[in-house]
């Protein structure tokens, strides 16, 4: 008897290698991600936008954090999975690490141009500009390149695996823009406000505005997962579709 | 951990570290160039360009703030605790322009010291309160004070 049959969690690992059995886990949890996502949202901005109070300097128009400053997170949070993963698939060639990578990378995006825009819709009446090149919003949006370079990177390549490699090269570098983005605030002079939540003393907001915050927090982090698991499926499928047991699920359908 | 695998984690650790090395000495040498903004003790001290056009940030100190009657103008001084620079401007302000509030002015200084506005930002800080907090606080400081 070998040691893989003697130890149930060492064959969930090795399971975990397995595209036909990791297709099937997905579709098993997305429905419970996606159904706390909405909770946790439709909580969330019913705290933030209706129970919580106006802020003293800002009126309604901060009620953008809800939005901004969760997707602004995500976009960081989503980045270091997609260089984890890729620096696993550099190392240990795990098919898995690269088909998280590649199912992360537009989410990310979404989330990077999501911050940008919501930024921006608010720093015209409140900063009084669109736009400015200050080193928060700058390394922000060098986020977005890295996310769309990734993305083009990996799909300029005939073959899959030279296209993996060279995606999870630069994701790997482009790992040096996080620290860059959070403490842009704090090594230079920014137009962009210091860390509120995220600081090492009490956060400086209220905790009936921090309440919804987080809870709007836990919900991007769960519709990262959702989305994640969906395009897990859909890029398993893709790389597999010469496969036996592709042709048997998909000859179900057709 | 097989040698080519351990090969291959030295040379992704290398390469995070040697990116990592090189992007701190190119943003070190870059420092000044990336403060989006100059403070009033560097326009004192001859460290902001005189003539060109450059941003200074700083407190609209309390108190300063003259408008002009029949048009936009407006005059304050901008501090950073230690020094101010008087500013005018003629334009429209952005909502959260107010006494005591930090604002990044983009313009340029004259040979007197006085700093001619062609943009005015508002710069908010990261203190998210109910107005009722924020008169609550007020008032104990005030108490605190007397």
């Amino acid at each position: 008897m070998n040691q893989t049959k003697a130890n149930p969690w060492r064959r969930r690992f090795h399971e975990l290698g397995s595209p036909p059995s990791v297709y099937a886990l997905a579709g098993r949890l997305a429905p419970w991600l996606a159904g706390i996502c909405l909770l946790l949202f439709a909580g969330g901005l019913t705290g933030g936008l209706f129970l919580a109070p106006t802020d003293y300097q800002q009126g309604e128009s901060y009620r953008i954090i809800y939005i901004h400053v969760p997707a602004a997170w995500l976009s960081m949070f989503v980045y270091a999975v997609m260089a984890i993963s890729s620096a696993i698939h550099l190392i240990w060639r795990m098919k898995l690490a690269d088909i998280v990578a590649r199912a992360s990378a537009p989410i990310g995006a979404v989330y990077t141009f999501l911050a940008l825009v919501t930024g921006s819709l608010w720093g015209k009446p409140m900063w009084g500009t669109w736009w400015v090149w200050d080193a928060r919003l700058t390394s922000e949006l060098i986020l977005l390149f890295l996310y769309l370079g990734y993305m083009a990177l990996v799909s300029a390549f005939d073959d899959r695996r030279t296209a993996s490699r060279a995606g999870a090269i630069l994701a790997v570098v482009g790992v040096i823009n996080l620290p860059i983005i959070h403490f842009s605030v704090e090594w230079w002079n920014t137009l962009h406000q210091g860390p509120t939540v995220t600081k090492f003393d009490q956060p400086s907001i209220a905790v009936s505005m921090l309440v919804p915050l987080l809870m709007m927090a836990l919900a991007f982090q769960f519709h990262y997962g959702w989305a994640l698991l969906a395009r897990i499926r859909s890029e398993i499928l893709e790389s597999e579709r010469r496969t036996a047991w592709v042709s048997d699920l998909v000859g179900h359908r057709s | 951990m097989t040698p080519r695998r351990r090969q291959r984690l030295v040379l992704v650790s290398l390469l995070v570290v040697g990116v990592g090395i090189a992007a701190s000495l190119a943003l070190m040498a870059l420092q000044e160039n990336i403060n989006l903004f100059f403070s009033p003790s560097q326009v004192r001290s001859g460290e902001a360009p005189v003539g060109t056009p450059f941003r200074l940030g700083g407190m609209v100190v309390d108190g300063s703030v003259e408008r002009g009657d029949q048009s936009l103008d407006i005059r304050f001084d901008l501090t950073d605790t230690a020094q101010s620079v008087t500013v005018v401007f003629s334009g429209i302000l952005p909502d959260l322009f107010r006494e005591g509030q930090g604002i990044v002015a983009q313009g340029s200084v004259d040979d007197s010291g006085l700093f001619t506005a062609t943009q005015v930002l508002a710069k908010h800080d990261e203190t998210y309160m109910p107005p009722e907090v924020a008169d609550a606080l007020e008032k104990a400081k005030a108490m605190g004070v007397q």
